[in-house]
């Protein structure tokens, strides 16, 4: 079975370690430690370090696409963002009568507008396993048929880089209309509870981390199967040489679809563990800073590894709420050097300076075959 | 959409059920038959009223100065490029030009380009495993396992291409020439019924060209090969029959030797003049 | 109508008739008797001396009554001498004697008694004031008093007006007079003749006079005014169309500024600079600059602003090829993010360095305004001089690319790369020049972006997207294709905004673009052949 193969693979038991480890630890120090102790892990910290989680996920989705098959989406935002939504419309619904206009079935804004019934979209999202499959279905679908029109007409490099972009931007555009029945501006929050948990307590904000942890290593283990399947090496065949692989009878096409798909799932995944425990979903989500700040996030973590797209994203968002504490007009200056610095100088990010990688890399000039014999 | 109907396909036929060659009809000689095809890219006639026919287990060579069109023709063949005008058949029941490159490919026809192309982030091994012939969609591939024949068959291949020692070096690595047989290799992986090889020896020394020369011709009569060649001494050791293309159609075919005395290859390739 | 006013319009109007060629001055006592009236006399008596005033025949008289319907007529307090006031910003004011017309300086608007004028009076001058300027010997000011009239002709003017029209030389006078005069007949008598001269006007007045005429209960002259109004709708519809075409081109001009210099470093270079925006954004901001240095002459400024936006915009264009660029070549995915990175420190750069907040730049006094084509119509001059500069910047590029040797180089590099280096180009050099050129480029598009929108650290990143849009639907590499691209998606995206809104609209032209690409993949014009094949 291709997702068991990953599990034998000594990188992935590292990772897998490490996380479940720091779960256990995080768990640990926020329960038992006394609050006054210096090495308490306050429920701020736990909630922070969750988010990290979910943009890790993200990041790992978009290293699956981009450093595996050559598809440099900057539209991942869209689909992270699909999936906190189809989780906002749940929480949403989980309000009841509890919001501000006491309405036992319309969400605030819905009452502010003046809007009479629920739109047909949002029936169904109080159901929690109706909202869950279409945490996954929602993204799932719009990479189906954005991909599928793509990748038929053999859309791809900078041009499919772009019109992903513009993608994000138009939903970002349409998430902002109130007609469009998502909260517009304001998007969606004032949450109250999840699967009967009040969001509030310390104990739901510590289950939120641990499954976000857990998500995050049922997804890592889904794409290292395929990236360690027959089909991995064919996708990295197409992002090197797609005619070649054509002429040996691959639908690229097909490949890069399944791919695109699975990644968009996973990063819907992200993003509906992300809005519970922020507390709030809005178009900004979807804006093409957010998703091209994530390309940069895998950059620097070293593409075609996944796990240096995990420790990318920790390392930036950390650096982020670190910047944006002190002096918070800096960010953008270190966001910005970022990207030259990791493009310029560290093309295989920081997993290519930790471990010398055996991969060869047409980037690099490789040793003639007699060297590599010798 | 296909990928999910192939999930839920009942009428699935799994790889090692499949019969073994394509249902390719050859019972009228022809494997490869082109007939009146033209292109032309912004008004230049790149292929000109081709017609050419290939018959079953046939080595044939075609040449011809630079911008003859035959990488035109490949093109056309394999279905990167669609003729403006003209049909293509394989065998006599499968029209190529309805047909996208996997779906030809996968039908039996295998081609080596001009510029050798490998996949250089994938080792030698895996570059032979993604050519074998397999049930090459998206959901068989995921699942695909590697069994102790297919590793026999891959290192059978490798023993003839000379790369044994190479299998888990990258290809990336390798030589100019390494790279042209590990293509080769590669074709043969994919088991196809007509091979369409261009310029095999470039970059080639003397000895690999002999070994070249020996393959190819050991695989005519099982297959059939179409070599597209500018080394006029290779063509003359393997030529059983000869296509000379000028300006996009076929100008002379025969031998070697009535290819080389005829007086309108004579003009084309030393000059007005001569 | 006022037996008064009817009286005082008959008065002056056959005094006007007589004096219209003699320009004569009344004595300066009786000036300065006749202004003192204005200035001391209450609303209900400032009307008789208005009048007064109208029928002097003095050829200052238009002055006064021009300045004191705005507020401008005045008196200094110390001296009472009469002054006209040039300019009331601020808290000194610049005046003239108003007798003499001697420029007096500036003078503390606290001396200064305004005499003022209530609204139903100011109604009156502006009647008043039309009928001066239909004598006045400039064609174009009786034309411009001649429309003023239409829907403020009274009985006393009515009778005039016949012959006046058959005294008028110029054409358009006469016909502006005359429907004048016909919108008076059909509003006040409901004459039918009067009909078929409004019929196709499209006059605001004129459409008011027939649908009042459309509710009459005489059945011929509601049929006459309906078909009347039939023509004028037609001729609104076309109006209309005309001025979305308008704004459709006026925005598709702003798309190709901002696309080209984009389509010129993305055909060539096969590089993606998402930083073109900020390039712009700079063009933008030496606008400003020049204008903080030059304060008073923003007109000089702008048009100063032209080679200094160039100039900033390529060297900054330079600086990103030669740091980072040239670093990624043939890595166009990491240049994207590359450039970014440039695009968000530049950003930065100019909030820290500036402000975050937007800059005022200051439109010239001849880009500003309009211009009238007919009375429906009128077109805002500063888009109209975007569209001439965009088009001008598009033919010179043009010439650079056909007619220059590094035209012909660049050509060669874009379609042959390696064939080209071989033939002694040496492509590094090209690369620098073509950046510099499409950057600089970037900064005209800013130059003139500053005259029409917010220059502030945004501006870039609100183009960038839009202008990569058009270099993808154009096609890489061709200009004509960039041209026709951005002035096809401006024009799309007015006609969509009307019944979509403008939000709605700009979502419909991406997913417009979005499926145009899976039909044409490589843009509305291609590259062909193997060149394309790269």
């Amino acid at each position: 079975m291709w997702l068991m193969r990953p599990l034998q693979e000594r990188s992935t038991r590292i990772f897998l370690g490490v996380l479940f480890a720091s779960l256990v630890i995080v768990s640990v120090l926020h329960v038992f430690m006394p609050q006054n102790s210096a090495l308490y892990v306050s429920a701020y910290t736990v909630t922070l370090l969750g988010k990290y989680l979910c943009y890790a996920l993200l990041a790992v989705a978009v290293d699956l696409v981009w450093g595996y098959l050559g598809i440099l989406s900057l539209g991942h935002g869209a689909f992270f963002a699909l999936g906190g939504y189809a989780m906002g419309m749940y929480l949403m619904r989980q309000i009841g009568d509890r919001g501000v206009y006491g309405d036992p079935v319309l969400p605030d804004f819905m009452v502010f507008l003046n809007w009479q019934e629920l739109p047909w979209y949002w029936l169904g999202f109080d159901m929690a396993w109706f909202a869950f499959i279409m945490v996954l279905l929602a993204p799932g679908l719009l990479a189906l048929v954005f991909g599928f029109l793509a990748f038929r007409s053999r859309v791809t490099g900078v041009y499919l880089s772009i019109i992903t972009q513009a993608l994000t931007f138009a939903l970002m555009l349409a998430f902002f209309r109130n007609e469009m029945g998502f909260g517009g501006n304001n998007g969606l929050t004032d949450f109250k509870d999840i699967l009967g948990f009040d969001l509030r307590t310390d104990a739901t904000r510590l289950g939120l981390f641990i499954a976000t942890g857990i998500a995050l290593a049922i997804g890592y283990v889904i794409c290292r199967g395929i990236v360690t399947s027959k089909l991995g090496r064919v996708s990295v065949a197409c992002r090197d040489a797609e005619a070649r692989t054509r002429f040996l009878g691959y639908r690229v096409e097909r490949v890069q679809l399944f791919v695109f798909v699975v990644s968009a799932m996973l990063a819907g995944v992200a993003g509906a563990l992300y809005v519970p425990q922020v507390g709030i979903i809005n178009p900004s989500e979807f804006s093409p800073l957010f998703s091209i700040e994530v390309v940069v996030w895998v950059a620097l973590g070293g593409r075609a590894t996944l796990y240096g797209a995990v420790i990318g994203a920790i390392l930036v968002n950390y650096g982020k709420t670190v910047f944006t504490g002190i002096m918070p007009d800096a960010w953008l200056f270190a966001l910005g050097g970022l990207f030259v610095l990791v493009t310029v100088f560290l093309p295989k990010g920081i997993a290519g300076l930790l471990f010398r990688t055996k991969k060869a890399d047409n980037t690099d000039k490789p040793p003639t075959a007699h060297e590599a014999i010798a | 959409m296909s990928i999910f109907q192939e999930l839920t396909n009942r009428d699935r036929v799994f790889e090692f059920l499949a019969p073994a060659q394509s249902p390719v009809d050859v019972r009228h000689g022809p494997i490869l038959y082109l007939e009146d095809v033209s292109v032309s890219f912004d008004g230049f006639k790149a292929i000109n009223n081709l017609n050419l026919t290939i018959d079953d287990g046939e080595l044939r060579c075609i040449i011809g100065p630079n911008g003859a069109g035959k990488t035109t023709m490949m093109d056309i063949i394999t279905g990167k490029t669609r003729p403006d005008t003209g049909s293509v058949w394989f065998g006599s029941r499968h029209n190529l030009l309805t047909k996208s490159e996997p779906d030809i490919a996968s039908l039996g026809v295998g081609r080596k380009f001009q510029k050798p192309t490998v996949f250089e982030a994938l080792t030698v091994f895996e570059n032979l495993e993604l050519a074998m012939a397999a049930d090459k969609r998206v959901f068989p591939t995921l699942t695909a396992q590697m069994k102790p024949e297919y590793r026999d068959r891959i290192d059978e291949v490798l023993a003839l291409i000379g790369l044994k020692e190479l299998r888990q070096a990258f290809a990336g690595i390798l030589s100019h020439g390494q790279k042209q047989w590990l293509e080769i290799g590669m074709l043969l992986m994919q088991k196809p019924r007509l091979l369409l090889v261009d310029e095999p020896v470039a970059g080639m020394t003397e000895q690999e060209m002999e070994r070249t020369a020996e393959l190819l011709t050991s695989l005519a009569g099982k297959q059939s090969v179409v070599v597209v060649e500018h080394d006029m001494g290779f063509v003359r050791s393997i030529a059983r029959k000869v296509t000379v293309l000028h300006q996009g159609s076929v100008l002379a075919e025969g031998s070697m030797d009535q290819v080389s005395s005829h007086p309108d290859v004579i003009k084309v390739y030393l000059g007005e003049e001569a | 109508m006022s037996t008064f006013r009817l009286l005082s319009h008959l008065m002056f109007a056959c005094f006007l008739l007589y004096s219209s060629l003699s320009h004569a001055q009344v004595e300066d006592t009786d000036a300065q008797q006749m202004l003192t009236a204005l200035a001391d006399s209450s609303f209900a008596q400032k009307k008789q001396v208005v009048s007064q005033i109208a029928g002097s025949g003095d050829e200052r008289a238009r002055g006064w009554l021009e300045s004191f319907a705005n507020n401008k007529l005045g008196r200094i307090e110390s001296s009472g001498q009469f002054i006209i006031v040039l300019d009331n910003r601020g808290r000194d004011w610049t005046v003239e004697s108003a007798l003499t017309g001697k420029s007096l300086g500036e003078m503390s608007r606290r001396d200064i008694d305004t005499i003022r004028a209530n609204n139903a009076l100011r109604k009156e001058l502006e009647s008043i004031l039309s009928v001066i300027d239909l004598n006045s010997p400039e064609e174009q000011i009786r034309l411009t008093a001649a429309r003023a009239l239409k829907g403020g002709v009274d009985d006393a003017l009515a009778e005039q007006l016949p012959e006046w029209m058959s005294n008028e030389q110029s054409d358009s006078v006469r016909a502006a007079l005359a429907e004048a005069l016909a919108i008076y007949k059909v509003e006040e008598q409901g004459d039918i003749a009067a009909v078929a001269t409004l019929s196709g006007s499209l006059n605001s007045q004129a459409r008011a006079a027939l649908q009042q005429a459309m509710r009459s209960d005489d059945d011929a002259l509601v049929a006459a005014a309906t078909g009347a109004m039939a023509s004028i709708e037609r001729k609104l519809k076309l109006n209309r169309a005309a001025e979305t075409l308008y704004f459709g081109l006026s925005l598709g001009s702003v798309l190709v500024l901002a696309a080209i210099g984009l389509a010129i470093t993305f055909g060539v270079m096969g590089v993606i600079n998402m930083a073109h925006g900020e390039l712009m954004m700079l063009g933008a901001y030496t606008t400003w600059g020049m204008q903080q240095l030059l304060p008073g002459q923003p007109g000089l400024a702008l048009i100063l602003s032209i080679p200094a936006g160039f100039l900033v915009a390529a060297l900054a264009g330079i600086a990103i090829e030669r740091t980072v660029i040239q670093h990624l070549k043939g890595r166009p995915l990491e240049t994207l993010l590359a450039t970014f990175g440039v695009s968000l420190i530049l950003q930065q750069l100019v909030r820290t360095l500036i402000s975050p907040l937007n800059r005022t730049v200051i439109t010239p006094d001849w880009m500003s305004g309009s211009v009238m084509i007919n009375e429906a119509l009128s077109l805002t001059l500063n888009r109209l001089y975007v569209i001439g500069f965009a088009l001008v910047v598009f033919a010179g590029l043009m010439l650079i690319m056909r007619k220059t040797r590094l035209g012909l180089e660049v050509r060669a590099v874009t379609q042959n790369r390696a064939m080209a280096r071989s033939m002694g180009i040496k492509a590094t050099r090209v690369d620098i020049l073509t950046f510099a050129l499409g950057s600089g480029v970037a900064g005209l598009a800013g130059v003139a972006l500053s005259q029409i929108t917010n220059v502030g650290p945004n501006l870039g990143q609100s183009y960038i997207i839009d202008s990569f849009m058009v270099v993808v639907f154009g096609g890489v590499g061709n200009l004509w294709g960039t041209l026709l691209a951005g002035m096809t998606l401006g024009t799309l995206n007015q006609l969509l905004e009307p019944w979509a809104g403008a939000v709605l609209a700009k979502i419909l032209v991406l997913v417009f673009i979005i499926l145009f690409i899976q039909k044409r993949p490589r843009g509305l014009f291609p590259q062909k052949g193997r060149a394309a094949e790269g």
